[in-house]
């Protein structure tokens, strides 16, 4: 990391500059990133706060285990999936923004395009993904039968095993702690609804960009705050994957 | 191929890298980025296969994968979105208040613990020992 080499005499409290010799709009989103930061951070404690309070809590290499055409025993396959599609198209915002510093029109809406489309791509692993666990059958020993159960958010079969006892060629569990659909589901819809809002805001942006706006405007520096907003996307996804999925 | 002028005039100068240092820093990122997430994929499937035979083990590697996933959002912030390239005095407002999260993670998750324990005791799963405060006649006051 650099800081930038400052032109000697640049006078910052003259008036008429940015003392941060950024723009007033890119400053704040900025700003708006960081206080975004605090509420995904303010959701991810709670859930460590609650995960630290009980004495069992299901094993995410045993929840997500599955992937399409694969029914259970690969755990971190289909996530592992879906990280590589958010830092590719990540990289491909990175170009975007670059062919935009270059005014590179044609070059901007490729790359858009690119990174529209890995937003959908990873849209669509989340929602194979809530539909797998919402429509999932896992038989539980609920009162001394067996219940076929699925993940919400008020109940999960991911509770501790019942040595033993099979069902079906699956391992009979105990209902799981209550909270941890709610937490999944929960953190893991506000980041996809950031996603989804970020490709909403990406689709403008192509539109703007194929309409000439910005080139009429001398500079692309929507797409950068675009850009930022997106890669805040990818850098909060790093996060979840880690609480959720790795740990 | 002309770089942009300052997109506002508020701006002092224009922080840009030409073409081939560019291609060459978003390569560089991009593997680094690809490596330490196959390298924590490697430590998820450690745990796995460690289950919960070895558990000083498994904490340490989910400490190594936190470490790392750190070390993911530096590169994401400082390169993908150039705040490495933004002034000193800058960068600081970003970076100053995030330290709270210090704070944050340390207290509530000692907080979490503590109520695990609490639970765990015969006081914790005894409501009815706990401290009710004695009624105050009316005009008892002071």
């Amino acid at each position: 990391m650099s800081s930038a080499a400052i032109p000697a005499g640049t006078k910052w409290w003259s008036g008429g500059k940015s003392p941060f010799n950024l723009s007033y709009g890119k400053m704040m989103m900025w700003y708006f990133l960081m206080s975004d930061a605090f509420t995904f951070g303010a959701f991810l404690i709670a859930y460590g706060t609650t995960r630290f309070s009980a004495n069992y809590w299901p094993d995410p290499n045993h929840v997500f285990d599955s992937a399409p055409f694969i029914h259970g025993g690969a755990p971190l396959v289909f996530v592992s999936i879906m990280t590589f599609i958010l830092i590719v198209s990540s990289v491909t915002m990175v170009l975007a923004v670059h062919e935009g510093h270059n005014m590179n029109r044609k070059g901007v809406e490729k790359y858009m395009l690119w990174t529209i489309l890995g937003g959908l791509a990873f849209l669509g692993c989340q929602a194979w993904e809530w539909t797998h666990l919402l429509t999932g059958d896992n038989p539980v020993l609920v009162n001394g039968e067996i219940v076929e159960m699925a993940t919400t958010v008020k109940v999960n079969p991911w509770g501790e095993v019942v040595p033993g006892m099979m069902h079906n060629g699956h391992q009979v569990t105990t209902p799981g702690p209550v909270a941890f659909g709610g937490f999944f589901f929960g953190i893991t819809g506000f980041h996809g609804f950031h996603v989804l809002s970020g490709v909403v805001i990406n689709i403008i942006m192509y539109i703007k960009t194929r309409l000439g706006h910005f080139d009429q405007r001398g500079h692309y520096e929507m797409i950068e705050k675009a850009g930022l907003y997106w890669h805040f996307v990818d850098l909060v996804w790093v996060f979840v994957f880690l609480c959720f999925y790795l740990i | 191929m002309s770089h942009s002028s300052p997109a506002s005039s508020e701006i002092s100068f224009v922080q840009h890298h030409d073409d081939g240092t560019f291609k060459k820093t978003v390569r560089k990122v991009t593997i680094i980025l690809s490596v330490v997430t196959i390298i924590e994929l490697l430590c998820g499937l450690a745990i796995f296969k460690l289950g919960h035979g070895s558990h000083m083990a498994v904490l340490m590697i989910k400490g190594l994968v936190t470490i790392l996933s750190l070390a993911k959002a530096f590169y994401i912030t400082s390169y993908f979105m150039h705040l490495g390239d933004e002034i000193r005095n800058f960068i600081m407002t970003i970076i100053v208040p995030l330290l709270l999260f210090v704070w944050f993670i340390a207290a509530f998750l000692i907080d979490g613990s503590s109520w695990r324990e609490l639970k765990n005791t015969a006081a914790g799963s005894k409501p009815a020992t706990e401290q009710v405060e004695k009624a105050v006649a009316p005009g008892d006051k002071k």
